[in-house]
């Protein structure tokens, strides 16, 4: 009977916590939550969230360098666009000069979104070339981070209208490995269980 | 109805808010100095100013533009008188032409935020325009000489 009063109440608190990660609305988030500590799974959490940022679909405008990213590969983007100090680009060489706010329609037409653009460049936040551990360890620094708090970093990763564009990036562009939900949800995660970084030889 | 100011213009015209903007310069308004190229953001031909930023105007829809400011080749001088027009013409730097009114739109967003650009800035500024005929040195020469002759012109 003791057994099946712990089992029923370790049920019901998962579900309790599945729900809360589901049904956290689409608004800014300011605060998360939080489970026992557990590296083990905060790690496993986070190299399927690893595995999201380094598609194409984000790394693409996480470059090592000054020039997005285009394609599947990773290429360097056609045209020589640079950075700038905004992360908008360059004098006639602006990003949103030839990115609407939307994708324009057809295979190789420029994808678009209203907040088109690389982090600038005080605050490169590169995802290019990281193993798990920087990335992981990037990510946590308000200093890399843009100044986010680990409930803004969730917020970004789970709402914000540009990263939400890998998952529509519309004609001819492969999608990340999870869905938007299931990423968010990793997310929460890692982060619920402790944000632990993996070790320096995770790959 | 959407309404657009085409070189100080103001034009009142029905067409679909999907619909390029390049479309209704050259087609609607008759302003056939901007040229249609690739019709995909890669070459720049199609290049005009909205609010004076270098927009490629084949991607641009007609309905972005509702209520802005567009400039085209035709409104860029009153006289062709531009000290980049003015270059052009010294330097003769066309050889079909048509990728031209383009590359002189983007140059003016150059010069204008960098009055004294090196090579590098401007490399930086043009890669986006296209040519065929292959005329980038005679481009660049023309900028640095436009260049300088809006910094003579600011002295006197």
């Amino acid at each position: 009977m003791k057994k099946l009063i712990i089992i029923t109440g370790i049920v019901l608190i998962a579900g309790m916590i599945t729900l809360s990660f589901r049904e956290l609305p689409a608004t800014k988030e300011s605060s998360f939550a939080t489970l026992p500590k557990d590296s083990i799974g905060s790690v496993k959490a986070y190299m399927s969230v690893y595995k999201v940022l380094m598609s194409a679909r984000c790394m693409n405008c996480h470059p090592s360098g000054n020039a997005p990213l285009q394609g599947d590969d990773n290429h360097i983007h056609t045209m020589n666009v640079q950075r700038g100090v905004d992360g908008k680009g360059v004098y006639s060489m602006r990003c949103n000069n030839c990115h609407q706010a939307e994708n324009t329609a057809g295979p190789h037409m420029p994808p678009g979104n209203p907040k088109w653009g690389l982090p600038p460049a005080h605050m490169r936040m590169v995802f290019q070339g990281r193993t798990p551990r920087q990335l992981a360890l990037q990510l946590l620094d308000p200093k890399q981070n843009g100044g986010r708090t680990k409930a803004q970093l969730i917020d970004h990763m789970a709402n914000d209208e540009l990263v939400g564009w890998a998952w529509h990036p519309g004609e001819g562009r492969t999608l990340p490995p999870m869905s938007r939900l299931a990423f968010a949800t990793q997310v929460r995660l890692w982060i619920a269980k402790g944000a632990y970084a993996p070790s320096a030889k995770a790959k | 109805m959407i309404t657009i100011t085409v070189n100080s213009q103001r034009h009142d015209i029905d067409v679909d808010p999907n619909m390029p903007l390049l479309w209704a310069i050259r087609d609607i308004l008759g302003l056939t100095g901007t040229k249609f190229g690739c019709g995909a953001a890669q070459c720049g031909a199609c290049t005009v100013h909205l609010n004076g930023e270098a927009v490629r105007s084949c991607v641009t829809k007609t309905g972005r533009a509702a209520g802005q400011n567009i400039v085209t080749i035709e409104g860029l001088s009153s006289g062709n008188n531009h000290p980049l027009q003015l270059a052009w013409n010294e330097m003769n730097v066309p050889q079909c032409g048509y990728c031209q009114s383009g590359q002189i739109m983007s140059a003016v967003v150059l010069l204008r935020e960098n009055p004294n650009p090196t090579d590098q800035d401007i490399d930086d500024a043009m890669s986006g325009n296209i040519c065929r005929c292959g005329t980038y040195q005679r481009i660049r020469a023309a900028i640095h000489k436009a260049a300088a002759m809006q910094a003579e012109g600011a002295k006197s």
